[in-house]
């Protein structure tokens, strides 16, 4: 974690509370994370671990009856106020900064390309009105940046597909697509909600590439969220490994990897089934990861961990402390 | 290998779906859904299967249950008695009397069971149906069940709604375990749930495996998962069996180069080994209109003029290694690494 990369955008204390009939849901918990110009940050953590709350959080895209607290402190790279540091958190909803940043200079793609895209307009039409947005009031040089982008992205047939509809497309093409929508009006930001997950491992393994190209042609940063540890160590330079709402470890991905210090974090890498070696009995993590409403105090993990102490781990809520430099861990046992 | 221990052989088997158009609904092509496949499970054993989506994997487990009817070729069962039967040749009550001794573990934990029938309804249905249990021995049957697979028999009248997905696909388990089968097709049954609790679902499995010496056919797109559980692995592509091995000679030494393809493409979880093989172009073909010769050909990096003009037989390259290519053991694939 070097100086020489600026900050694009810095998340303090984030926290997303759901206020429901039954209680307050803290899906996203007091987060802190840093986003470096061209780097990739990864954020990995099971179902229901508040990853992708984070990353509608960052966007605003949260409903509205769930409250948002913290600061989004983001280096404006475009418009008028270029230069300038604005907290997304901040901005009224419907304000004309909120709409210009949201896909001019954060892009966001989704998991399921199929839900995202609107099966009743074509791929050219939907590429097209995000440019017209952002880049352009010319229609015709509009189809023109969204032609270029879909070569960019490795689709091939561009202009055949231009006038197709999501539904013709298989799925590798429709998150191609998704990513074009996203990287036509280059963003400084690319939020990336696991992109790969419904693909198969060849066309993943396309898709993946292509993410690392864009990211070294266009030197946009992404926020890389996935369940899968191999796609993080393949894509990431930072890891957050987050469990209930909350950092439990935040690191570089060569830490992470081989010198993880959270019970969680090494629970999760020893229940991977490798490719390359097959053993007897997976490390398993007991019981589930408990519904994120009315915890007890302490560490969220507490009932799962083999190493918990009664009396220590229990009593009140652990801080994420840096152990080593730019190595932090939310835990009070970490380093013994 | 004596034939002694096997539980199940499987030979040519296929099942081709007509494409049909028109207002007539004339048959205008086949899709070869499951293509002239060859492979056999011994007892006890964990047969790997494992292919991109839409390659027939799952097809071919439902074919071998005959919970989809195949089109031709022979399944040959072991039953509990020790007598080989012919799957594809039973009547309706007889394999309704073979159902007992083959399972299904479906992938969605959610949508395969009933959310209007309580755990003990799901799991002691197969055994009413079958007529081995009802009243009380059901029930503690069912509980029996339950404990078995890891879950508090307590829970006996909830929903499923009340489970979360790693304790639906127990309860799915359970359900399969009812009538003591002998044979299992697990169709990708760990793919929806999280890492950890897929570990404990693969450890369960393994456990039952010893207790009960089950035979499983296990169907996965994982490549980490196929590895750590099976004995034997076979390989699909477009409705093709493309290699079968032991694991550790499959995952050291692949014959087929779309295999090495697959083990390349599957990321590792550690970033000091990152440096990946040049990527697979192009996408997984039509299994409706497949190319001529060799269906793995327009992709494959060592592809030769004779594979796109005639179909490789599939040929006994080592000792229990199968592969279906020109060129097998004539290449140097890489593999995944010795364990």
């Amino acid at each position: 974690m070097s100086e020489e990369h600026e900050v694009l955008l810095q998340i303090k204390q984030l926290k997303t509370h759901f206020h429901l009939d039954e209680g307050i849901l803290k899906a996203v918990d007091g987060i802190d994370l840093t986003i470096k110009k061209k780097r990739t940050l990864g954020i990995v953590g099971e179902s229901g671990c508040g990853k992708s709350v984070t990353s509608q959080a960052i966007l605003r895209l949260v409903p509205e009856f769930a409250k948002l607290e913290g600061e989004l402190l983001l280096h404006r790279t475009k418009g008028n106020q270029k230069g300038e540091q604005v907290d997304l958190a901040q901005l009224p909803l419907r304000s004309k900064a909120l709409r210009e940043i949201r896909g001019g200079e954060i892009a966001m793609i989704f998991q399921e390309p199929m839900k995202a895209f609107s099966p009743i307009h074509t791929i050219g039409n939907q590429l097209m009105e995000s440019i017209l947005l952002h880049q352009s009031d010319n229609r015709k040089e509009a189809r023109h940046i969204a032609l270029g982008t879909l070569r960019k992205v490795g689709m091939s047939n561009p202009e055949q597909r231009l006038n197709e509809y999501p539904h013709q497309l298989s799925g590798g093409m429709r998150q191609r697509a998704m990513i074009a929508m996203a990287v036509s009006s280059n963003p400084s930001l690319l939020i990336a909600d696991e992109p790969t997950t419904a693909l198969d491992v060849t066309v993943q393994a396309q898709v993946l590439d292509l993410l690392n190209e864009l990211k070294e042609t266009v030197g946009t940063s992404i926020v890389f969220i996935t369940h899968d540890l191999g796609v993080i160590a393949e894509m990431s330079d930072e890891v957050a490994v987050m469990y209930l709402g909350k950092v439990v470890e935040y690191t570089d991905v060569d830490t992470l990897f081989h010198g993880a210090q959270h019970p969680y974090t090494e629970a999760l890498l020893g229940s991977i089934p490798s490719i390359s070696r097959s053993g007897a009995r997976l490390d398993t993590i007991e019981g589930t990861v408990p519904f994120p409403m009315n915890l007890p105090s302490g560490c969220g993990f507490y009932s799962r961990c083999k190493k918990a102490v009664d009396g220590v781990c229990n009593v009140a809520d652990i801080p994420l402390v840096e152990v080593s430099e730019g190595h932090y861990v939310r835990c009070l046992l970490a380093g013994q | 290998m004596d034939s002694g221990k096997r539980i199940l052989e499987v030979r040519s088997l296929r099942k081709h779906f007509p494409i049909q158009r028109g207002f007539f609904q004339k048959t205008v092509g086949q899709v070869k859904a499951v293509d002239d496949i060859h492979l056999h499970i011994d007892e006890g054993e964990t047969f790997g299967l494992v292919g991109e989506s839409g390659c027939g994997k799952s097809t071919l487990g439902r074919a071998i249950l005959r919970a989809i009817e195949p089109s031709s070729g022979s399944v040959r069962f072991k039953n509990r008695s020790g007598g080989i039967v012919e799957v594809t040749e039973l009547d309706p009550k007889e394999l309704r009397a073979l159902r007992k001794d083959m399972q299904l573990v479906f992938q969605d934990p959610y949508s395969s069971l009933n959310p209007r029938m309580t755990v003990l309804n799901i799991v002691g249905e197969p055994l009413l149906c079958n007529q081995i249990a009802k009243g009380d021995q059901l029930r503690e049957r069912v509980k029996q069940l339950m404990e078995m697979v890891g879950l508090d028999s307590r829970h006996l009248e909830r929903y499923p709604h009340a489970f979360s997905g790693g304790q639906r696909q127990r309860i799915g388990i359970a359900r399969a375990l009812a009538t003591e089968p002998r044979f299992l097709v697990c169709d990708e049954a760990v793919s929806a749930l999280d890492v950890s609790v897929q570990a404990q679902i693969l450890n369960l499995l393994k456990e039952l495996q010893e207790r009960f010496k089950l035979s499983y056919l296990f169907i996965s797109h994982d490549l980490g998962v196929i590895r750590h559980i099976s004995d034997r692995v076979g390989v699909m592509y477009v409705g093709k069996l493309v290699e079968t091995a032991h694991t550790e000679a499959l995952f050291t030494r692949p014959m087929h180069p779309y295999t090495e393809v697959l083990m390349a493409a599957k990321p590792i979880p550690d970033p000091r080994k990152k440096k990946r093989k040049a990527v697979l172009p192009g996408e997984i073909a039509n299994p409706a209109k497949p190319p001529e010769g060799c269906y793995f050909h327009p992709r494959c990096p060592y592809a030769a003029p004779v594979c796109s003009e005639k179909a490789p037989p599939w040929t006994e390259v080592e000792e229990g290694h199968y592969a279906a290519c020109h060129f097998a053991g004539q290449l140097d694939l890489q593999g995944a690494g010795a364990s």
